[in-house]
């Protein structure tokens, strides 16, 4: 249903937009979606006649129409498996877009934003071996903050999403036990908890259940006001999630050329260790040659001019290495 | 009966819209099967009688999902019918008739209300409620029950079936309402003749008269109560375990569908979520043959199909 109203909202947008300019179309991830409208708009402004059309019906669905070719490029949060990208009919290229990031938020009634956790603590609680609050492993983390007896109320999202992926893509990374017994994805087989329905869902269900743990994003965290715990990353600091700690994880660090590349856990000692690039995919060999230079002419002004929307979107911008990084790429890109 | 071709012409017209209706179920079928054949092969029978909802590594049962569906619809229809019938009668046979009306009107709106709406409530009102007053109540007074163990997070079956009887509630209280109205007056009135009193007439001669009617509203609630998604989604917990505590969390296989299918990737995945939707049209025909076979039972016979339409 929702394909056939997004094809059917396509194809009305498309006719009318026709007759005198070009349109572009994408597909997939919901979490960039609103600095992506806000890029298009700014874009559009400076390129009369251009006009780009963005469903985020989510990245598995970007993904699929990328593949199946009904869409000029797609969008994802997490990198496309091996598989897939052989599915496709042509190379399909990653571009790092923006930066962004999931934080823990709790509700414990006395104990404000700053929490202490680290990565193999997280894990233990969402695996269900953590149960109370004032366990030894978080007490002694914390030896400044009271922490009552209580009981851990795990939240996680229920649907399928790119925040999931980042989230138990950090959990893999720093637990073995998760690794072999969960694993990644965007959607994963919860050893225990409640599951929400969107940011906002895991966020309600945080608010009003005493004791609750949940992960949303970096932006949706900010912008509703929501306490959150300071992680440790792989320097044994403690980081608070800001946009500039986030940009810190992909400073510094061997990036693929290919881009698919996880960054949480990164090795930087001033990085927020739960970051993730979101992606574009394009394909590298373009049959539309107008569509192909204007895909292309707007990812090299969304990487660098287009960054300066991002912080009051709360969007981390891409650090300046690997905006270099992306400009060489895409000049291997054919139309 | 005078028979013209207009006539003839105008039966076959109209038997045509009924073999759409066929057609429709049967692509529904068609599509669903063809679809999840990928998962039908690998798992088999195992899909209905396995716990394992695992994306990671591609292994699916559906059990958990169909235990939860049938345990809210049935939940639901154990708080909505009493109440249902209940205010039907009521508004049928005691009411002024300008209450009547007005009840009604308001009964036919709440019918109307989108079920994100009623989920919405359901987060910022019932949830709370439950956690805060009813769930603890009833830990207190009925925990030697299996039902009302375990930790009490508000969210979870028995909320959800509580979301459930709400939406369904309407729909009783407007079909069995109608349909207790078109007892035949004369009916009543030999009934009263005969020395009945009011709550005689009632059992023996109103709902004796409408039960065919009132059991095809329950039918129909009880089907959108299986199909209801989003607010169950809401409410649920969304977690597929298998207790008999209604404080725990569950999951329905229409949420799963929610849930899941915009960021399906893998073809397996995809296929195995798409025989979820085949499981729940089954689930539903099962239901809905069982129910009328009560029915038929309850009613010793009488065609069903003939007074409710249904």
């Amino acid at each position: 249903m929702k394909k056939v109203l997004a094809f059917l909202v396509a194809v009305a947008v498309a006719s009318v937009a026709w007759a005198n300019s070009l349109l572009i179309n994408g597909a997939g991830a919901t979490f960039p979606y609103p600095i992506y409208s806000k890029w298009f708009d700014e874009y559009a402004k400076t390129n009369p006649g251009l006009s780009f059309n963005y469903q985020s019906i989510g990245s598995g669905g970007g993904i699929k129409q990328i593949t199946a070719g009904t869409v000029d490029f797609g969008a994802t949060d997490g990198p496309m498996t091996q598989d897939q990208i052989n599915e496709a009919p042509g190379r399909i290229y990653h571009i790092p877009m923006v930066m962004g990031a999931v934080v823990v938020s709790y509700n414990l009634p006395g104990v404000k934003t700053g929490l202490k956790l680290s990565g193999d603590v997280l894990a233990d609680i969402y695996l269900g071996k953590i149960t109370k609050w004032n366990d030894a492993r978080i007490a002694s983390e914390n030896s400044d903050v009271a922490l009552p007896d209580q009981g851990i109320v795990v939240v996680h999202r229920s649907d399928g999403s790119g925040t999931t992926f980042i989230f138990v893509d950090y959990l893999s990374s720093v637990s073995p036990i998760w690794k072999g017994k969960v694993g990644k994805g965007t959607s994963v087989n919860w050893p225990v908890g409640l599951g929400g329905k969107g940011n906002e869902g895991v966020a309600g269900l945080v608010k009003q259940t005493p004791g609750a743990i949940g992960y949303v994003e970096l932006a949706y965290a900010k912008q509703n006001d929501l306490t959150y715990a300071y992680m440790k990353n792989s320097s044994g600091s403690y980081i608070e999630p800001t946009l500039e700690s986030v940009s810190k994880s992909a400073e510094g660090v061997v990036i693929a050329p290919d881009f698919r590349v996880s960054i949480v856990n990164s090795s930087n000692p001033a990085a927020y260790p739960i970051s993730s690039f979101t992606w574009l995919l394009i394909y590298k060999d373009m049959h539309d040659h107008a569509k192909g230079e204007a895909i292309v002419n707007f990812i090299k002004w969304a990487v660098t001019d287009g960054q300066k929307y991002c912080e009051s979107l709360d969007y981390a911008p891409l650090p300046a290495s690997v905006v270099g990084m992306i400009q060489e790429k895409i000049k291997q890109v054919k139309y | 009966m005078r028979n013209d071709t207009s006539d003839i012409f105008f039966k076959y017209f109209l038997a045509l819209f009924p073999c759409l209706i066929l057609l429709l179920v049967g692509g529904i079928l068609y599509q669903l099967l063809s679809s999840s054949s990928l998962a039908i092969h690998k798992f088999g029978f195992k899909f209905f009688a396995s716990r394992t909802w695992d994306p990671v590594i591609d292994e699916f049962g559906a059990l958990p999902f169909i235990f939860g569906t049938c345990l809210t619809s049935f939940l639901a229809l154990l708080i909505a019918v009493p109440i249902g019938v209940g205010s039907a009668i009521y508004l049928a046979e005691y009411a002024p008739s300008s209450v009547s009306k007005a009840i009604s009107m308001l009964i036919d709106l709440l019918a109307a209300i989108p079920s994100v709406i009623y989920g919405l409530w359901g987060i910022f009102v019932l949830v709370p409620l439950m956690r805060n007053n009813v769930q603890p109540f009833l830990g207190k007074y009925l925990g030697f029950l299996p039902f009302f163990q375990g930790p009490n997070y508000g969210v979870g079956v028995l909320s959800a079936s509580i979301i459930l009887a709400i939406i369904i509630v309407p729909f009783i209280i407007s079909i069995s309402r109608e349909v207790i109205m078109t007892v035949p007056k004369v009916y009543k009135e030999a009934s009263y003749a005969l020395g009945a009193t009011r709550w005689e007439t009632i059992q023996k001669v109103i709902l004796a008269h409408a039960k065919v009617g009132i059991f095809g509203a329950i039918i129909l609630a009880l089907g959108r109560a299986i199909g209801e998604t989003m607010a169950v989604t809401m409410i649920i917990g969304n977690n597929p375990n298998m207790t008999f505590s209604l404080f725990s969390p569950g999951y329905t296989l229409a949420s799963v569908i929610a849930n899941e299918f915009s960021e399906a990737t893998s073809e397996m995945y995809l296929s195995a979520l798409i025989e979820i939707g085949l499981v729940l049209f089954i689930v539903s025909i099962v239901v809905n043959i069982l129910a009328r076979l009560l029915i038929w039972t309850v009613t010793s016979g009488e065609s069903l199909a003939l007074k409710t339409g249904v």
